[in-house]
């Protein structure tokens, strides 16, 4: 008995050991970088140019802002699409099953060999050459899959009588869709979207073979240009500047801490929108 | 003087779901401008056969149909678009299902999927459904609020709202108040009382009271098949089958 | 009279209703022309990428020989050789080594997270695993280059730029996949079944142990392999780490490169046969990630048969 005991207060031990392993990781990481840092976070650091005496990060951010802007205008409607088909008109069977494999796959394929294939099929052989265009286009099919499945979790979850209200008041199929259905399902759909943001912000290695790493201010989408990711990825290689460095990654997370709690607030929204009926 | 039409009807209609035989060879005419009562057990097929009528049954899969449905001598299944038939065809569901949105676009929801654009028009729809559906006293002032936030009852009567809004000829209604307390259930009542000068209504009820007090015809389903229809006080009063007489006085539970 | 006069206006207007129905079919089956070919692009984009990366990367396998490249020790690619088989070791020590350390430490977590944490404390700790699971590879790979390489070479010699540092690092940054996996499906074991247990006198952790982890096994190897896939494909954090050296590592110590690292290195300046044999390296890649796609496929299939 007395046995028992002790080994189970061992396992409790560990158990707890292992929840704090996880969250000091955490706090490790995020504290140091940040307070190193905020050192170097000033005004002239983020607002200035990368050139003539200059470090500034101005231009990443606006080439990151870019190939953000583009590849969810590409992704979003076609992810959004693809989840209204699978959800609304597809029949169980071998097209549903090829596309959820296909969605699968992609989700499963490490971004360098997106970066290996926009770099054989944009930069070369469609000629975009290094472009935020050739790397938001190799970073929408990225995301595609989490577009897709984030959207149609959101669109399972509106409530069958949406649907038969809307049809048995004479509307189409497709204006049933365009009319209640997806525009219950817009904070998921915004979910999708958040979500998609804080994977092309802190992708690297895609970004990296398909957009070039040219400091320049970007003109046109045509341009080469260098997200903050690569931009942190290259300092710290090259061993250019930690200071900057630590600046530019502490930028990032912050980002993505803002990321995640716009996420949370758009599912929480999602949520509600379908709960205050039932009172 | 005596001049009811058929409205609709139904030739040996049956409905399975897959191997289920849920409705057997049902044969009814429902008499235009009347509240024809449909009731009998849970699961004996009276909301399926609701639901037949305006084909809203095609939305699930593995439901087979045989038989004919006529909507005005024209057969549902095989003459109608069916977009052109539920908008003549309208329904309200057993728990009402307002869409998220404002009071106003729900209502205006159908004329503007069916075309209507013009602003005063949709002004003149909404308020002249809401009035019909004894609503625009109560939301007169709050049309631009969300839906949701309605209470149990005045969803449902906006429902009815947005279903008048469509100027259907008939008005199926599966159970309407059966979520419903007794007050709010004594308003959607009154309500098919009024409206029933205008339209046909087939109403599905579990209350027997209700059926007695709104309806002018009675169908009594079992198992899927209809064991009597006829005018509502004598299905009350006079039930020619025996199964009839023991439903309504409570013998079945 | 009156119906009579109603079913001619209604045979006048039945042709142009006709019209507008056609019409209106017409779009509503453009319509889902539309959002299927948008499901279709998913298929066709993972089509084109295995294409073009199998296209691009096998011919190299007949020209030099499967066995000189996937078993050949020595990459030297402008001397014509290039074997790769000192970064598939590396790539599976690396992905071993760091789901060895990730799936201990995110099962307990989430056992923690699912069983035994107050609710205060877990809604601490999943925001905290969610922010982990969002930082962006590069800045895990930046800290492993500022705080752990120099720890390693400080406690254990050798430069620092190891395997052991790229483990560590991987280690971290798939926590957050399984523990967030592995939560959701222990907490999808129904409470029957703990009751069951607790209701024979088992105590809570033999209840966890014996009873709830078993029930959540396909969740929790779902978890790992995601995981397993994060840490094969991780290229930057990697790059900064493990000191790119393309030699068979001997040690934890030793340095190292990986199969995607090799690749984002190269890339950039690789002509012909280089090039050919980048890809190459893709290739090896893509098979190993599809294999691990099949058997999760797999497992969530038996996991679906089970419910």
């Amino acid at each position: 008995m007395k046995k028992r005991k002790i080994k189970e207060t061992i396992q409790k031990a560990v158990i707890w050991l292992c929840a704090f392993i996880t969250v000091a990781a955490l706090a490790w990481i995020v504290i140091y970088i940040i307070a190193n840092g905020l050192a170097h976070l000033n005004p002239d650091f983020i607002f200035s140019e990368y050139k003539g005496g200059k470090n500034g990060i101005l231009p990443m951010i606006l080439s990151t802002v870019y190939v953000v802007l583009l590849s969810v205008i590409i992704a979003a409607p076609i992810g959004v699409g693809a989840a209204l088909y699978l959800v609304e008109y597809a029949k169980p069977g071998k097209l549903l099953y090829l596309v959820r494999f296909a969605t699968e796959t992609l989700a499963g394929i490490p971004s360098i060999i997106y970066g290996l294939f926009g770099f054989i099929f944009f930069v070369t052989i469609l000629k975009f050459s290094f472009s935020l265009l050739s790397g938001a286009l190799t970073l929408s099919i990225m995301v595609l899959p989490t577009v897709i499945r984030t959207t149609e979790e959101a669109l399972k979850c509106v409530p069958v009588s949406y649907r038969e209200g809307s049809l048995a008041l004479g509307a189409t199929k497709f204006q049933t869709i365009r009319g209640v259905v997806l525009p219950s399902a817009i904070p998921g759909v915004l979910t999708a979207v958040i979500l998609s943001i804080g994977r092309i912000v802190g992708e690297t290695a895609a970004v990296y073979l398909t957009a070039g790493m040219v400091t320049r201010f970007p003109g046109s989408m045509m341009d080469s240009g260098r997200t903050l990711s690569v931009h942190l990825y290259v300092l710290a290689k090259e061993g250019i500047s930690f200071e900057e460095a630590f600046a530019t990654a502490a930028i990032l997370i912050i980002t993505v801490a803002l990321i995640n709690l716009a996420t949370n607030k758009a599912a929480g929204r999602l949520k509600r929108s379908f709960t205050s009926q039932d009172n | 003087m005596n001049n009811t039409q058929i409205k609709i009807s139904t030739k040996n209609l049956n409905l399975y779901y897959g191997d289920n035989h849920a409705v057997k060879n049902i044969n009814i005419r429902i008499e235009e401008k009347k509240v024809t009562a449909l009731i009998g057990p849970s699961g004996c097929g009276k909301s399926t056969f609701l639901k037949t009528l305006n084909r809203m049954n095609d939305l699930i899969p593995y439901v087979r149909i045989t038989g004919d449905v006529y909507f005005e001598d024209l057969d549902v299944y095989k003459d109608y678009d069916i977009v052109e038939l539920r908008k003549r065809i309208g329904m309200v569901f057993q728990k009402p299902n307002p869409f998220p949105m404002s009071i106003y676009d729900n209502v205006a929801y159908g004329p503007r999927t069916h075309g209507i654009k013009a602003k005063e028009i949709l002004d003149e729809i909404v308020k002249s459904s809401l009035e019909k559906a004894a609503l625009w006293e109560e939301v007169k002032d709050r049309l631009k609020q969300n839906a949701l936030g309605l209470s149990g009852g005045q969803q449902q009567r906006l429902c009815i709202a947005r279903v008048l809004a469509v100027e259907p000829e008939v008005i199926l209604m599966d159970e309407p108040t059966s979520a419903l307390d007794p007050l709010a259930t004594l308003k959607i009542e009154d309500l098919v009382h009024e409206l029933r000068n205008n339209y046909t209504i087939i109403i599905v009820t579990h209350n027997m009271q209700q059926a007695a007090r709104i309806s002018d015809q009675t169908a009594f389903f079992l198992h899927g098949e209809v064991v009597e229809y006829g005018p509502t006080k004598k299905i009350f009063r006079v039930p020619e089958d025996k199964r009839t007489e023991d439903y309504i006085t409570g013998r079945f539970g | 009279m009156n119906k009579a006069c109603n079913s001619i206006s209604a045979n006048i207007s039945y042709g142009t209703q006709q019209k507008k129905y056609r019409l209106r079919n017409l779009k509503e089956h453009i319509a889902e022309g539309l959002l299927l070919l948008c499901a279709f692009l998913a298929v066709i984009s993972l089509l084109i990428i295995a294409t073009y990366i199998f296209y691009s990367g096998v011919p190299i396998f007949g020209k030099v020989g499967f066995k000189e490249i996937v078993f050949g020790m020595v990459w030297k690619p402008l001397e014509g050789s290039f074997g790769i088989f000192p970064m598939i070791a590396a790539s599976l020590l690396a992905t071993l080594g760091s789901v060895a350390f990730g799936a201990t430490v995110g099962l307990m977590t989430a056992v923690f997270l699912a069983e035994l944490s107050p609710l205060w404390l877990s809604k601490i700790v999943r925001p905290a695993i969610e922010l982990l699971a969002g930082i962006p590879s590069v800045v895990y790979g930046f800290f492993g280059l500022i705080v752990i390489v120099p720890l390693i070479d400080k406690y254990c010699g050798g430069g620092g730029n190891s395997l052991l540092a790229a483990i560590m690092i991987l280690g971290i940054m798939i926590l957050p996949t399984i523990v967030s996996i592995s939560e959701t499906s222990l907490r999808a074991v129904p409470v029957e079944y703990k009751e069951g247990s607790l209701a024979l006198g088992a105590s809570q952790l033999q209840t966890i142990f014996k009873v709830t982890i078993p029930a959540a096994k396909s969740g929790i190897a779902a978890g790992i392999i995601l995981g397993m896939g994060r840490a094969i494909g991780e290229t930057m954090a990697v790059i900064l780490v493990i000191g790119n050296t393309p030699q068979l590592p001997g040690s934890l110590l030793d340095r190292a490169r990986t199969l995607t690292s090799n690749i984002a290195i190269e890339m950039s300046y690789a002509q012909g046969l280089h090039q050919e044999a980048l890809f190459a390296t893709g290739v090896v890649l893509f098979v190993f990630i599809m294999i691990l796609n099949i058997v999760l496929t797999t497992i969530f299939r038996k996991a679906g048969e089970e419910k």
